[in-house]
């Protein structure tokens, strides 16, 4: 039947799309030259980019990563390249790379403070996972894994290495077989990070930790008799006679009996990162109890404890950080009986915890103003008295909203710790850079250095910043 | 809510230095150590090296005072201090002794209750400028901006000087020598003011130092020397003797390497030199007591980093890379300033 | 506390203080109260013993004594003859500078980087990103000195520009040349700028030893002025519009009321430029703006801008996609769309946190410390600290200075948050 046809018996193949609309040119043309403005932002963002390649590529494929000074770095630099050429000098980084990280820390320690970091995961984890065996055994054998890595690469001896091992082993297994048991680090681990860090004899943290039992004892003795608060207060009141006379003859008295001691550290060798984490995270974490208080205190309906809370808020948020730290430095000493005399990094602390339970302060007063009236109703309806509706009700809701405020009152914070070097610490950013370019060797290096640690301020935060993200898309439970 | 307590409290109780007695002495050796408020950036004078100990002219005197007292100059804590921070660490009790090239001036003396003991570096604030500027005195400087550190004498004496010539000039004050040196290398300012001394040590570590010249003028007396606190008279007493035993040590050609020597020979002779004698303890001479020291202070302070003038050539003499000449520092009996009193 | 107002009446028990509810709180508040009075004659207490162990007393009076130091960078006219307090004041318009001006970049560019972000251009978009993010996550302090390290590295010392004779009849050029047609030279230690200068000023008068300029205040009202009366224009040609449907041209006397009285004003007074020239060490004439200001400006805006910039992007993010798709539905273009739709609603959200980041910016102007900017907290808080030794005098006044301005600025904040308030339910 061989007869013309009116329609098609036979499909023809599809042909492309025109050229402008396939590909990467209909990929080009939609996302960057859609029309005369994009074009020129297009063209400006490629004129941005490439003359900041133009200008770091050379400077960064010259870097020198073996030498002993700045001139050695630039003679190497012009043997290599040319009169004109300049080079990264990153063997300053290779050469001063501990201070930058322990800053004046005893070299022989080193395994301490990693050890301390490492255990801080630890802690975390039942707060992050509680009672989730697969993701908290994964990570405390990847931190353990990356501890007993770090040590070997310090040069640890091998005895402490084995130690550690040991003992992130049994944690590993602890997370295994009782996740929930792993509450026991997180509550010993500001006491153990203490002693990592500073050293000395183990029995002064211990004699403190007494302290905290007595005051934990007296507590849940009394409050059935005179009410949660003023439990509280006879509680510390004990605690406080133990601290203030009992525990010196009992640290001593233990101390001669069982020497046990780990060589004792001064706050003054502090320096780097070590003492951005120290300040950062002693300060958050100490903070946020104080923080909670303040802005309860805020809400309150007593007008004296409402107006001390508003006062105090407002002013350590209406003065500069700066400030606050050189009250720290010029002040403080005036404010205390005579003759007291304690560490300037200690003072900074101190002075920053209260500056940050400021801010969290707001930032829980926000959580707190974004659960509906209903809750509160709902706890006083079922007859709960104050303490017990913020306990059950109130504060993990409220703490659960604040929680991406909080973490980046973090960020804030560790980043703020640059500024000590302004009253003479070591922070890593200016302090130990001074030290690094007072020495012969480096004097004139800029670049580098500021780099260096900018990036490690980059890599932290910037986690730091992306988990809170990922928590609060895991958190929200709303679905609006 | 718990972790944050136990800090406190940890601090509280395991940290505060107590509420201790009468004198500075007293608290030092009760404390096990010397706390001496130092500089940490000024290379020659006060810097931790690669390893984090500290080292330097000033810190040698540290050194020495702590060897007086305990007889090991090891036992020294060092807080450094700013510019800024430097008399409030003093004044607050923080540090026994401040040794970070501060200048003796009356208002210090007198206003901030300060005492100067000694003068262990006679200096003067001078300008460094690049030779390819083509001054040849300060006077020339009209209009030029000039880079000084803050928190010292010399931002009042730049402005005095510039004043009584009648010449203007703009500040650019910086914090501290390393940023200076850069400011300056850079050409952001045109002169760069400072004591002579720490213009010697920055013009040492530049690439090319004979591009750059120290000019004559030297606008300023600036003593440089040890401070206590007014009102502890022994422990002043105790810092200026130790500064004065190495001088007298230097006078007296005692060494680190001929201590022992020159003690066997006194103590074998009888007409060796009785102020030898005397400083170095040796027969019933106990000077030493009489500021509450042992009879061996001055062999300690001596044998910690040698004497004086070994303490310079080690740390910014001719031989180290300041290079600088001891010109006003120099013994009395060569010309420079450096007197001691006898010890009778 | 809910009370029940009708309980029958108990005789009063001292037990009742700790536990009625009627009475607790204010047991509690009694109690909080002595306890933060006993805490502050605590501190009243060690304070004066200490001060007086010191030999030292308290005293406002350095304030009027000689200040004895010389500040590069001065808005009011100051010497090293003037008082503490004149540089304290010196210091205190160096923060204003800095502060309004950051916040004035911050916005501009926080803005834009905000939109941007959210441009369907691929490139731009993913630069904003990365932009937003380095800047976020680097202390700040870290921007301030490398941006100020960069120009004075960077740029060319002064003497690059200069121009001999030699040189010209070699033929060579310098190495250096001005900006702008000679106008404008960024050195590495300053940004020169022009001038105005007047031939005929109106004079000035000093108040409260701040000099007040009476040309420029001339000027100002003069501008005022005309851009009331171009307003007043505007007004009645919408309203002649409205009533006939015609609008009538008003562009050329837009342009005349805008522009002619200041002309004549400037031309009357004599108005015309000093330029910067090369003289000597450095350039003379003309305003000459130190890097310290521009650094700290620059990185401070920067670093603010990507906080802005993440808020201006929540805030149009949170309108609610319908809005934008009702404008195209009525057919309004995308720009306009922005303008008129999203951009007004968006801003309720966006405001809020903009002006805390305006609070932020005048608190991190104390990080200038670092690059020797003397603002407040360099002369007050540092030099005159630290040459009259009254550091709780210093320290207590410049806290309370800075918590005066941040207070100024939360109640605009909360003037602000009350009038935009969305009236509900």
């Amino acid at each position: 039947m061989s007869k013309s046809s009116f329609v098609r018996t036979a499909m023809i193949a599809p042909s492309l799309p025109p050229a402008s609309e396939r590909g990467v040119i209909k990929w080009l043309r939609e996302n960057l030259f859609s029309g005369p403005f994009n074009t020129i932002l297009t063209l400006v963002a490629i004129w941005a980019i490439y003359t900041l390649i133009k200008g770091s590529v050379p400077w960064l494929s010259n870097s020198v990563w073996n030498a002993e000074s700045l001139r050695e770095c630039r003679d190497i630099v012009i043997a290599q390249s040319g009169e004109e050429a300049t080079g990264a000098c990153w063997a300053m980084v290779r050469v001063r790379w501990n201070q930058f990280l322990f800053g004046l820390y005893e070299v022989s320690e080193y395994w301490r403070p990693t050890t301390a970091f490492a255990l801080m995961f630890v802690a975390l984890t039942p707060v992050l996972y509680y009672g989730l065996r697969r993701p908290a055994t994964i990570l405390v054998g990847v931190v353990s894994v990356l501890l007993v890595l770090a040590l070997f690469g310090l040069g640890t001896d091998s005895g402490h290495i084995l130690m550690m091992a040991a003992i992130m082993a049994v944690l590993t297994a602890v997370a295994w077989i009782a996740p929930k048991r792993l509450v026991i680090v997180t509550i010993l681990f500001p006491l153990i990070a203490f002693y990592m860090l500073w050293g000395g004899s183990v029995w002064g943290p211990v004699g403190t930790f007494v302290g905290f039992a007595i005051f934990a004892l007296v507590w849940w003795i009394s409050q059935r008799f005179v009410g949660v608060v003023v439990a509280a207060a006879v509680g510390l009141i004990a605690a406080a006679i133990w601290w203030g006379t009992l525990q010196t003859a009992f640290t001593t008295a233990l101390h001669t009996a069982m020497p046990i001691e780990l060589l004792y550290i001064r706050s003054d060798d502090f320096g780097g990162f070590l003492l951005a984490f120290v300040i950062g995270i002693t300060a958050i974490t100490a903070s946020l109890p104080i923080g909670i208080l303040l802005a309860l205190g805020r809400q309150s309906d007593m007008p004296i404890v409402k107006t001390l809370s508003v006062g105090f808020i407002e002013f350590f948020r209406g003065v500069p950080l700066i400030t606050v730290l050189f009250a720290a430095n010029f002040m403080l000493l005036y404010f205390l009986p005579p003759r007291t005399n304690f560490d300037l990094i200690l003072r900074v602390i101190i002075v920053v915890i209260i500056f940050a339970s400021a801010y969290i302060a707001e930032v829980i007063r926000g959580g707190l103003a974004a659960l509906p009236r209903g809750q509160y109703e709902a706890a006083d309806a079922l007859g709960l008295d104050y303490w017990q509706a913020q306990r059950l009700i109130i504060m993990p809701q409220a703490l659960k909203i604040s929680i991406p405020g909080i973490v980046s009152s973090f960020i804030g914070l560790f980043k703020d710790t640059t500024l000590v070097a302004l009253v003479g610490l070591m922070d890593p950013l200016q302090g130990v850079t001074k030290v690094v370019r007072s020495d012969t060797a480096w004097k004139g290096i800029y670049w580098e250095p500021y780099l260096f640690v900018g990036a490690i301020f980059f890599l932290v935060c910037f986690s730091m910043s992306r988990y809170s993200m990922y928590l609060e898309n895991k958190l929200k439970t709303d679905h609006r | 809510m718990k972790k944050s307590v136990l800090l406190g409290a940890l601090a509280a109780t395991t940290m505060i230095a107590g509420f201790a007695s009468a004198g500075t002495l007293d608290d030092i050796k009760a404390r096990g150590e010397l706390i001496c408020g130092s500089n940490n950036g000024l290379t020659g004078f006060g810097a931790p090296d690669a390893d984090g100990n500290y080292q330097g002219f000033d810190v040698s005197l540290c050194k020495a005072i702590a060897a007086a007292v305990f007889g090991d100059q090891s036992k020294v804590k060092y807080v450094p201090t700013t510019g800024e921070t430097r008399f409030t660490a003093l004044a607050s009790g923080e540090v026994d002794v401040l040794v970070r090239n501060s200048t003796w001036t009356f208002s210090r003396d007198n206003d901030l209750k300060f005492d100067f003991v000694a003068v262990n570096y006679y200096d003067g604030q001078g300008f460094m400028v690049k030779k390819d500027l083509g001054v040849s005195s300060a006077k020339e400087l009209d209009g030029a901006t000039v880079c000084i550190q803050t928190g010292t004498t010399t931002e009042l004496n730049l402005a005095d000087f510039f004043k009584t010539n009648g010449i203007a000039y703009t500040p650019v004050t910086v914090a501290d020598d390393a940023e200076a040196q850069r400011q300056y290398e850079a050409g952001a300012c045109d002169a760069f003011t400072t004591d002579a001394s720490g213009l010697a040590s920055t013009r040492a570590a530049m690439a090319d130092p004979t591009a750059h010249i120290i000019l004559p003028e030297i606008i300023s007396k600036e003593p440089l020397g040890p401070v206590v606190r007014h009102g502890d008279n022994n422990w002043g007493d105790i810092v200026r003797w130790v500064h004065f035993a190495l001088v007298i040590a230097e006078e007296k050609g005692i060494t680190q390497a001929n201590l022992a020597e020159v003690i066997a020979k006194s103590e074998a002779d009888e007409a060796a030199d009785p102020e030898v004698k005397r400083l170095l303890g040796i027969g019933d001479n106990d000077m030493g007591v009489m500021m509450g020291l042992d009879k061996m202070w001055a062999r300690n302070a001596i044998a910690a980093n040698g004497n004086y003038g070994e303490i310079f050539e080690a740390n910014i003499g001719t031989s180290t890379p300041i290079g600088l000449a001891r010109g006003l520092n120099a013994l009395w009996t060569q010309g420079g300033l450096q007197y001691a009193p006898p010890v009778r | 506390m809910t009370l029940a107002s009708d309980t029958p009446k108990d005789s009063f028990r001292l037990s009742m203080l700790i536990y009625d509810t009627r009475y607790r709180s204010y047991t509690i508040q009694f109690i909080v109260l002595g306890l933060v009075m006993l805490f502050f004659m605590w501190l009243v207490n060690n304070t004066i013993t200490n001060l007086a162990d010191r030999g030292k007393d308290i005293g406002f009076g350095f304030l009027w004594s000689r200040a004895g130091y010389d500040i590069d960078q001065q808005l009011i006219p100051y010497t090293n003859d003037s008082t503490h307090f004149r540089a304290l004041l010196i210091g205190l318009l160096n923060t204003f500078a800095v502060a309004i001006a950051a916040c004035f970049l911050a916005t501009v560019i926080g803005v834009t980087v905000g939109i941007l972000r959210l441009s369907n251009n691929w490139l731009v978009a993913r630069l904003m990103t990365v932009y937003v993010e380095v800047f976020r996550n680097v202390p700040l302090l870290l921007w301030i000195i490398l941006t100020y390290v960069i120009f004075s590295e960077t740029r060319p010392v002064p003497k690059d520009y200069k121009v001999t004779d030699e040189m010209i009849a070699a033929g060579q050029a310098p190495k250096a040349t001005m900006a702008l047609w000679d106008t404008v030279a960024v050195t590495n230690r300053s940004t020169n700028l022009p001038a105005p200068l007047l031939d005929r000023p109106l004079g000035g008068f000093d108040f409260l030893s701040i000099p007040i300029n009476l040309s420029v205040l001339a000027t100002l009202a003069v501008i005022i002025g005309s851009v009331w009366f171009n307003r007043r224009l505007l007004k009645r040609a919408k309203a002649i519009q409205e009533a006939t449907g015609d609008r009538p041209t008003t562009w050329w006397k837009s342009l005349l009321i805008l522009f002619v009285p200041v002309i004549l004003l400037l031309t009357a007074m004599g108005l015309h430029w000093e330029y910067p020239v090369l003289k000597g060490f450095n350039f003379q004439g003309g305003y000459s703006i130190a890097h310290s200001f521009t650094a700290l400006t620059i990185a401070i805006s920067l670093y603010s801008a990507s906080y802005v910039a993440e808020s201006v992007r929540a805030g149009i993010l949170a309108i609610s996609k319908g809005q934008s798709e009702a404008a195209y539905a009525l057919g309004l273009r995308p720009n306009r769309t922005m303008n008129l739709v999203v951009l007004p609603q968006a801003l309720r959200v966006i405001v809020p946190p903009m002006i805390s980041q305006y609070l932020n910016i005048t608190k991190n102007t104390t990080l200038g410390t670092a690059i020797s900017y003397l603002d407040l907290k360099g002369t007050l808080g540092g030099i005159t600290l630290n040459q009259t030794g009254r550091e709780l005098e210093c320290m207590m006044l410049m806290m309370l200075i800075y918590l005066v301005i941040s207070l100024m600025i939360s109640t605009v904040l909360n003037v602000y948050n009350t009038s935009v308030k969305l009236k509900e339910r």
